[in-house]
């Protein structure tokens, strides 16, 4: 198969357009520009749409349009930029519209800057706009996973008619690193006869979400409050690394989750039996990775680019059962592998030569 | 098996591209790469830097801590990465640029005057391909023929006028040896 | 018995629910004829918005999509990319348009955007219950003004039919009303131009229609319209203030 060296966000690109995306509307913004850079140079040529809108609001709501149609569509941002999008996103969300929002983030808060962070992990998780709703998120570490969850994320937005967030960081975005250019996957046969494209020989559909009752409000609550049971019972997402004997894990994603491999690999060497589970999709947080775990390991580090955001779920996945730390860089700065093993060798007391 | 090299110097110096070079010439090798820019405020003037890793395995952490090798075309450059090379690593310096006081002794240090050997060539923008090709013989992943491959992509196809003084200038860099 | 009247195909069977004397019945009735007579009802996905406005997404026949507030003609635009061949307008309140989402009648005016869209211009936020609206004509009393607009601390009152008229994009614009038979006529006959500017691919096509808010406005139904003549119609340019070329051969 054909291999390719390209940027982090032009690969997002590539594999939307392999993905059959046929619109996309953006806004730039640094670090996630090369995003619509790449697509309004080649998407086009495919016969597909690229518009820079007036604003990020525009943008998100373009997509909220086309996706009333039934049409593959994507958006791309950074942090604040994804900020605007938030009131779209919601209405996406309750409206029921599949489409794919890529956020590169850049720390925060305010205009923040362009480094790499993951501070925007709350706002992903947890709907992100008002209202009680959920987007699918994920995470990429590295440029190949750039490609394969672009795929993923179109054919996730698809099956349960939901916005889903790919959440990378500007490190993997301005970052090349040669990638497989993997055929589609054989995307999943969903229904269309939700969509609006004229009402030729059927019924007129209104896509709203509106509830004029509070009757009607609670009813629709509990239809999206069983779609997100069902996503978080069908596509919780992980990688393990070198957890089978692990006395010690650390849990992170992303960027970090990446670097933590490293550091797994140099505790190692010294003796330390320390493992990674690498949450792949952040909402739903894969829960089910920590189950066999929970008796044999004595504590966990989470790495995270932010104030500790992540901790909480893995606190409340654990239940107290072990102790759980933070090891944290922010403001656009990347741990280095060996910080991060200091950071475990001193928080459990370890010394490698002696356990070895 | 594997390079983690560091390359910085002045905004228009080439830095990004001398790392694109290493990095293409990786690619024909079923290699593992990574090439990562600075980016942001530093795109736009001061001091420009990327790093460049290759590799026969999975790379994990691309950051890198302490790098095999490393190439400053100025003496910011210089001050700032000379002591980001790990002990036993190679550090070229366009001399040219930057005077040494007190170099590292647990270092092989290659001074060499890319920029008056560039403009000896008749292109002073072509410094740091001198330096690249002081370096290569010191890397484990790539070689001549593996670079010139890459010019051949990077440089023959987009301003062919250019490819006989970027190769020429990567062969003085590997022929130099210091009098 | 001869038939002399049968409610448009373009308008469902649901009862209107607007406050007794509004016009905004009227409005939707002719942009539902208009459909009816091009026979492009089943080719129309119509936007609507939040407010008053927003429940035209129940009596139109077309499909329908329910836009955030201010959002409706980026969502048209989004719809009308994906399917060019389709029909697609906004329904917009002067509050939606005017203030919460000028920046996207602005840049679809600028980048003449294939879409038609109606404002109904009744200066005041109806929906929440009577406040200050971007059309808000000066010292009048609303329940954020409820000392009367004063220009010093709150501006002027924005006609945005001119605004769009003075960008490229656009190719018709009228500002119409709804306060007579002889202006319901002419205002028919802007919205149907408007629906043609579309089909026919010339760009962005923008149809202000006066409408009154007898709730809202404390007065009655009649006394409405001739405040209306009176107060708004001085105001705000009245008749077509932009038809290309183009257009005028259609």
């Amino acid at each position: 198969m054909e291999k390719v060296l390209l940027k982090g966000n032009e690969i997002i690109g590539e594999a939307a357009i392999r993905s059959g995306c046929k619109l996309f509307f953006g806004y730039p913004i640094t670090p996630s520009t090369e995003v619509v850079e790449y697509l309004s140079k080649h998407l086009p040529k495919q016969g597909g749409t690229v518009l820079q809108a007036e604003d990020e609001i525009g943008a998100i709501n373009m997509c909220y349009g086309a996706a009333c149609t039934g049409s593959r569509v994507m958006t791309a941002s950074s942090s604040p930029g994804v900020s605007l999008k938030q009131e779209g996103i919601s209405y996406s969300a309750a409206v029921g519209l599949p489409m794919v929002i890529v956020n590169v983030n850049r720390c925060g808060p305010g205009l923040g800057g362009l480094g790499p962070a993951q501070s925007d992990y709350f706002q992903s998780t947890r709907g992100g706009g008002h209202g009680d709703y959920r987007t699918i998120v994920l995470a990429p570490s590295k440029a190949q996973e750039l490609y394969d969850y672009t795929m993923l994320a179109f054919d996730l937005a698809d099956k349960y008619r939901n916005p889903v967030l790919l959440l990378t960081d500007g490190f993997l975005g301005q970052t090349m690193e040669p990638i497989v250019l993997k055929e589609r996957p054989e995307a999943p046969v969903v229904d269309r006869d939700w969509i609006v494209d004229g009402c030729k020989g059927r019924k007129k559909r209104v896509l709203a979400s509106y509830s004029l009752t509070n009757e009607i409000g609670e009813a629709n609550n509990l239809k999206w409050e069983a779609k997100y049971k069902d996503i978080q019972e069908k596509e919780q997402h992980w990688e393990e690394f070198h957890t089978e004997d692990a006395e010690y894990l650390l849990v992170s994603y992303g960027t970090t989750g990446r670097i933590c491999k490293s550091t797994v690999l140099n505790a190692r060497a010294k003796g330390i039996k320390l493992g990674l589970i690498r949450p792949i999709t952040l909402w739903p947080f894969p829960v089910k990775a920590f189950a066999p775990h929970m008796d044999k390991v004595k504590g966990i580090v989470t790495v995270e680019l932010n104030t500790g955001q992540m901790i909480e779920d893995v606190k409340l996945t654990v239940e107290c059962k072990m102790p759980v730390y933070l090891y944290r860089r922010q403001g656009g700065m990347l741990p280095t592998e060996n910080e991060i093993l200091d950071f475990v060798e001193n928080k459990f007391s370890l010394s490698g030569s002696e356990e070895v | 098996m594997m390079d983690k090299v560091i390359i910085a110097g002045f905004g228009g110096q080439g830095v990004m591209f001398l790392g694109k070079v290493m990095t293409y010439a990786g690619m024909g090798s079923n290699l593992e790469l990574c090439w990562i820019p600075s980016y942001g405020p530093e795109m736009r003037g001061g001091t420009a830097n990327c790093s460049v890793i290759l590799s026969d395995e999975e790379i994990y952490s691309p950051v890198i801590d302490f790098a095999d090798a490393a190439i400053v075309l100025n003496k910011p450059a210089y001050e700032k990465f000379a002591p980001r090379v790990k002990p036993g690593g190679v550090l070229v310096v366009n001399s040219s640029l930057a005077q040494l006081e007190n170099p590292r002794e647990d270092i092989t240090i290659i001074e060499i005057p890319a920029t008056d050997m560039a403009n000896e060539i008749g292109n002073t923008s072509i410094a740091n391909m001198v330096c690249l090709g002081a370096l290569l013989p010191h890397l484990k992943l790539i070689d001549l023929p593996k670079v010139e491959k890459a010019m051949d992509e990077l440089v023959a196809k987009r301003r062919p006028e250019l490819l006989d003084t970027n190769l020429l200038a990567i062969n003085k860099g590997i022929a130099y040896k210091k009098s | 018995m001869k038939k002399v009247f049968t409610k448009t195909k373009g308008l469902t069977d649901v009862p209107f629910s607007f406050c007794p004397g509004c016009t905004h019945g009227i409005i939707m009735r002719l942009i539902a004829e208009t459909m009816e007579e091009l026979n492009i009802i089943e080719d129309t996905i119509g936007i609507s918005p939040v407010g008053c406005a927003g429940f035209s997404q129940d009596f139109f026949s077309c499909d329908f999509v329910g836009a955030a507030h201010g959002r409706a003609q980026a969502v048209g635009i989004g719809v009308k990319r994906a399917l060019p061949d389709r029909v697609v307008f906004t329904y917009q309140g002067d509050g939606d348009i005017a203030a919460i989402g000028t920046q996207h009648a602005i840049h679809s005016a600028a980048r003449g955007e294939k879409i038609t869209s109606i404002m109904v211009n009744n200066a005041i936020f109806g929906m929440t219950g009577g406040q200050m609206a971007p059309t808000t004509l000066e010292g009048m009393k609303t329940k954020t003004s409820p000392y009367g607009r004063d220009i010093e601390s709150t501006g002027f009152p924005i006609d945005l039919p001119k605004v769009i008229a003075n960008l490229p994009g656009a190719v018709y614009v009228a500002s119409v009303s709804v306060d007579s038979p002889k202006n319901i006529a002419q205002a028919k006959k802007a919205i149907k131009r408007a629906f043609q500017v579309q089909l026919a691919g010339l760009g962005f096509a923008f149809v202000s229609v006066l409408s009154t808010c007898p709730t809202n406005w404390g007065i009655s139904p009649v006394d409405s319209l001739k405040w209306l003549r009176e107060n708004m119609m001085p105001i705000y340019e009245m008749g077509e203030l932009k038809v290309t070329e183009e257009v005028k051969s259609l």
